[in-house]
Formats: structure tokens, C-alpha cells, sequence
């Protein structure tokens, strides 16, 4: 029978901690809608999404009602649109996007990710077409969230997509400048993209995946804050003991509730994020841990030696509690959806060169970042180059999520609202990488990609 | 199934009363109780045995949740799962 310290434990962790489980995401694949005709298509994609998915927000607020643990989102992640409709003749993309948009209003989830393409070694023709259709796909669409995959370490980059992506960055902030230029949070380019990672913008559903399966992203900055507080004195070891034993704890959530969720719906389970997603709200961050840690503000010298401390430790603590985990894994350090980043970026203890230096140790990459809107098309490249060129060397995955917010310069605020947040104009150097940018070709793999 | 209700509230008289109350007309067994009152709050913890057809649960949670509303209480009912699933291995 559970103990008495247990249950106030666990109980302790959801009502003061904030511990929840972040997401559940059904993967559908969407290979078997291909057709010719565009119509048919569509209809396929829409009837197929909303056959699988329609019992998937029912179920997910059921099993957290049975658990007593909020589940916050239900979201759906398909196969990279631009590899479904590479049959159909006269695709319109903009077109598939609201279809994605329908189905996903259908059955209420709160996103749908990929419509995507990965284009690591150069585009096909559904790719360019998907790619072009992007700024107003992004904005005609509300649910609908893309991601890129531009380069990886087993290929190197394609630098055509990479300087086309930084005017696709400019053109969606332009469409959508009437409201903060949020089309670019819903749009993630990547280097060594994964299949089954269930967070938004970035999910979407391999072709090397099921037919539909159910990956779980659990959460938990709280409770891993809260944990460190108890021990104010402890040295690192130490430290990562405690990090590791709750990370266990908050795994172990995870995997009960997308196995439960995996039996209900009847699909297989897929995997378990072990991600520490933090949210906007005080108490539910990671610049919280880093505080907590010893460091005065997020951005600190320090900061990415304790950014590499949690990420090691929370892998290292949730492995062992789930039967497979995948997705990205880690600690997410999103500016505007963390109240602590934004605070020590607004006060310039955070810079977007550290945060860039943070990505190399954490899960992800750049994320949630807003820029002045006069940042130029060329600008935004370099920062994409870089940060594929750290997921490239170092075979780690890495993003960008970048927002020019348009009409707006270093010091205003960006309110993207909701879990998005809201964030601090980011200065951004400026120094002229035109000529660099614009030699276009590819990135060459790098050595160590050679392993056969 | 087995069942947590935990419920926390400023003490008053009948707590106990319209849980079990509540419990009996849902036909379900309690297996243990830990009660204590800490500075004027009242904080039980039960363990019960809750029939798995139909859905007694949601019914339980439901009847619960209206005690918990009417006499100002935080009442959680969870299955057991959660914590054994968390704490042991």
C-alpha cells in the first residue's frame, strides 16, 4: 500500500511544484494520403487526422482527471507535408495548411506540427513549394505549426535553404505584424531534427515511425527547483543526485500516463520526452533552477556549465524510468516562455551570444527569442549558419525560433501571449555577413559523420 | 481499483460524515484512514477500494468534488497508480 509521505510528496510536486505533463502528441502518418488530384488529398489528410484523433483530448483530460495531474496540451504531429503532397500535381500548400487547420480545430487540439519538410541535403520540388508557401500558410492558419530540417551531421547544411529561411523568418513577421509577428513561433528550423518529438513548433511524424503511435513530453522546472532548495548546501555531486531522483519521479508520470493514453486510444505508445519545459509562470522555470543553483540571474558566467549539470542529470535520472525515451530530451530554454530569461534578458545578463553558447549543452537551440524587425533577411541567416553549424559538430540537434518583431526595436516587449509568453527586443550584432551568406551551396558533412 | 482521496480544509463538524457518506452510497471500501488536524486545518488521507465497472469512479469524483465545493475543502480523489508508479520501482 503507498505511504502516507508519498502521496503528500507527489501531491506536494502538482499543487505547489506546478508538476504537470506537458503535452501528449498522437503521431499520425500521413503517407497513405498521397494523391494526384489536390482535392482528394486534402480530404484524405482531413478525414484520416480526424479519425485518428477523435477521441484524443477526451481521453487525455480523462486519464489527468483519474491522476489528479493536469495534462496541458493534446496536439497532433503528422509526416512533413511536403513529403504527402510530393504526388500531387498543382499542390496548394496554402490550401493543405487549412485543411491541417480544420482537422486540428475538429478535435480540439491546441497545435498540429508538420508542415514541414527536411531538405539536409537540398530541396525537392515540394519542398521549394513548401518552403515559398510558408509566411502566409503561417498566417492564414492558426493551429498549424512548421518546422525545416536544414541541415544534419550525417549530411552538412544546405546554405540555399538556410539564406532562404532567413527571408521566410522576415516575410512570415511581415504577414503577421499585426500581431507581434507571431507567425514565427510557429515555425522552427532544425539541424538533426528528430521523428517523434512531441513539443511544438517542432513536432512532426518520421516516415520511419508507425502508423500512429502516442509520445508523451512531461515537464517539471518546479519540482526540480523546489528539490534543490532543500539542499542550499549541497556540492555538485550531490546536487545531481537530487536533480537525477526527481527527474526519475517525474519520468515514471510520464510513462503511466502515455501508456494509459496509448491503451485507451488503442496506439501503440512511441516514446517519452524527458524534456523540463518551463511555462511563463512563477515557479514553473528554468532561469528558477539556475537561481537556485547559485547563479543571480540566468546568463551569468556559470550558466552553462549548470544549463549542461541539469540536462546530464535529467537524462540521466529519466532514462531508467521509461520503457523508451526519445523526442529532444533535455532542458528547453525558450526566452519568452520563462518569466526568469526574460528578466535577466531585459536587464542584459542574458545576451543572445550566450544564449547561443547555452544551446551547445542544452536540448534544443535558440528559442522564443524576439529581435528588432529591421534585422535583415542576411542577419538572421548568419544566426541560423551558427547554430546548425553547433547542432552539425557537436551531433546534437539544434533550432531556431527566432522573431523579428516587426515595428518594434531592442527594449520594446513582444506579447505572444499564452504559454508563448511574451519577451524583451533582443539586441542583435549587426556587423555585415552579406558576401558569406549569399555564396549559397552546401555546408560539406564534417569528418566525424564518417562511421561506416 | 485503489484509490486516494486526500482532503484538506478548515476543521468543522461532519468531514468525515459526508465523505463516507458519500463513499457507502458508492459502494466503496475504505482499507485505511490517517486524519490529523494541523493549527485549525483538517487533513485526511483514505485509501479505499473503488468498484472498477461502470463509473463509479467519475460518479465518486463527482459526489466528492460537490461535498468538497459546498464545505469549502480541497478534496483530490487519484488512482493509486500514480504514486507507485512514481516512488517505486
Amino acid at each position: 500500500m503507498v505511504s502516507k509521505r508519498e502521496i503528500l510528496e507527489t501531491n506536494e510536486m502538482i499543487d505547489e511544484a506546478l508538476l504537470d505533463v506537458r503535452t501528449i502528441t498522437m503521431g499520425i502518418s500521413l503517407l497513405d494520403c498521397a494523391d494526384a488530384d489536390c482535392d482528394r488529398m486534402n480530404e484524405k489528410i482531413y478525414e484520416k487526422i480526424v479519425s485518428k484523433a477523435k477521441h484524443l483530448v477526451r481521453i487525455g483530460d480523462e486519464i489527468g482527471q483519474e491522476f489528479g495531474v493536469s495534462i496541458v496540451n493534446k496536439r497532433i504531429a503528422i509526416t512533413p507535408i511536403s513529403i504527402v503532397a510530393a504526388a500531387c500535381q498543382n499542390c496548394d500548400y496554402i490550401k493543405v495548411a487549412k485543411t491541417l487547420d480544420r482537422a486540428a480545430k475538429a478535435v480540439g487540439v491546441n497545435f498540429i506540427g508538420g508542415f514541414s519538410a527536411l531538405v539536409q541535403k537540398g530541396c525537392t520540388p515540394s519542398d521549394q513549394a513548401l518552403i515559398q508557401s510558408l509566411p502566409k500558410a503561417l498566417a492564414e492558419t492558426e493551429y498549424v505549426c512548421s518546422s525545416i530540417n536544414v541541415g544534419s551531421t550525417k549530411t552538412g547544411i544546405d546554405m540555399d535553404v538556410v539564406r532562404l529561411m532567413g527571408q521566410v523568418i522576415k516575410d512570415t513577421a511581415e504577414l503577421t505584424k499585426d500581431k507581434e509577428s507571431i507567425g514565427c513561433a510557429k515555425l522552427v528550423v532544425f539541424c538533426n531534427a528528430v521523428e517523434d518529438n512531441p513539443f511544438m513548433a517542432g513536432a512532426f511524424h518520421g516516415v520511419g515511425e508507425k502508423d500512429c503511435v502516442i509520445n508523451v513530453g512531461v515537464s517539471g522546472p518546479g519540482v526540480v527547483k523546489r528539490a534543490l532548495e532543500k539542499y542550499p548546501d549541497a556540492d555538485f555531486e550531490q546536487m545531481c543526485e537530487v536533480i537525477k531522483r526527481v527527474s526519475f519521479k517525474i519520468t515514471r508520470l510520464g510513462q503511466l500516463v502515455a501508456q494509459e493514453a496509448a491503451e485507451r486510444l488503442q496506439v501503440p505508445f512511441g516514446i517519452v520526452d524527458l524534456s523540463l519545459a518551463p511555462t511563463p509562470a512563477i515557479g514553473d522555470s528554468i532561469a528558477e533552477i539556475f537561481n537556485e543553483m547559485g547563479l543571480e540571474y540566468a546568463g551569468a558566467p556559470g550558466t552553462t556549465a549548470a544549463l549542461a549539470i541539469l540536462n546530464d542529470c535529467v537524462k540521466k535520472g529519466g532514462i531508467m524510468a521509461s520503457s523508451s525515451v526519445g523526442g529532444l530530451s533535455g532542458a528547453f530554454i525558450p526566452v519568452s516562455e520563462d518569466h526568469g530569461m526574460i528578466e535577466a534578458a531585459r536587464k542584459g545578463y542574458l545576451t543572445l551570444e550566450k544564449l547561443e553558447a547555452m544551446t551547445c549543452v542544452c536540448s534544443v537551440g535558440l528559442d522564443m527569442i524576439a529581435i528588432p524587425g529591421d534585422t535583415s533577411a542576411n542577419t538572421i541567416a548568419g544566426i541560423i549558419a551558427d547554430e546548425m553549424a553547433i547542432g552539425m559538430i557537436n551531433q546534437k540537434t539544434t533550432a531556431v525560433r527566432i522573431i523579428p518583431v516587426v515595428g518594434k526595436v531592442v527594449g520594446d516587449q513582444a506579447e505572444f501571449g499564452g504559454l508563448l509568453g511574451y519577451a524583451p527586443v533582443m539586441p542583435v550584432n549587426t556587423a555585415n555577413n552579406d558576401r558569406f551568406i549569399n555564396r549559397g551551396g552546401r555546408i560539406p558533412a564534417p569528418v566525424h559523420s564518417f562511421k561506416n | 481499483m485503489k484509490v486516494i482521496i486526500s482532503v484538506v480544509g478548515r476543521d468543522q463538524v461532519g468531514i468525515i460524515a459526508a465523505i463516507c457518506n458519500s463513499l457507502v452510497e458508492h459502494r466503496v471500501n475504505v482499507l485505511d484512514i490517517s486524519q490529523t488536524i494541523l493549527q485549525d486545518y483538517f487533513n485526511m488521507i483514505m485509501i479505499v477500494d473503488c468498484p472498477e465497472e461502470g463509473l463509479v469512479f467519475n460518479e465518486l469524483q463527482e459526489s466528492l468534488q460537490s461535498i468538497a465545493k459546498t464545505m469549502g475543502l480541497v478534496v483530490k480523489v487519484q488512482r493509486d497508480e500514480l504514486f507507485k508508479a512514481m516512488h517505486r520501482i
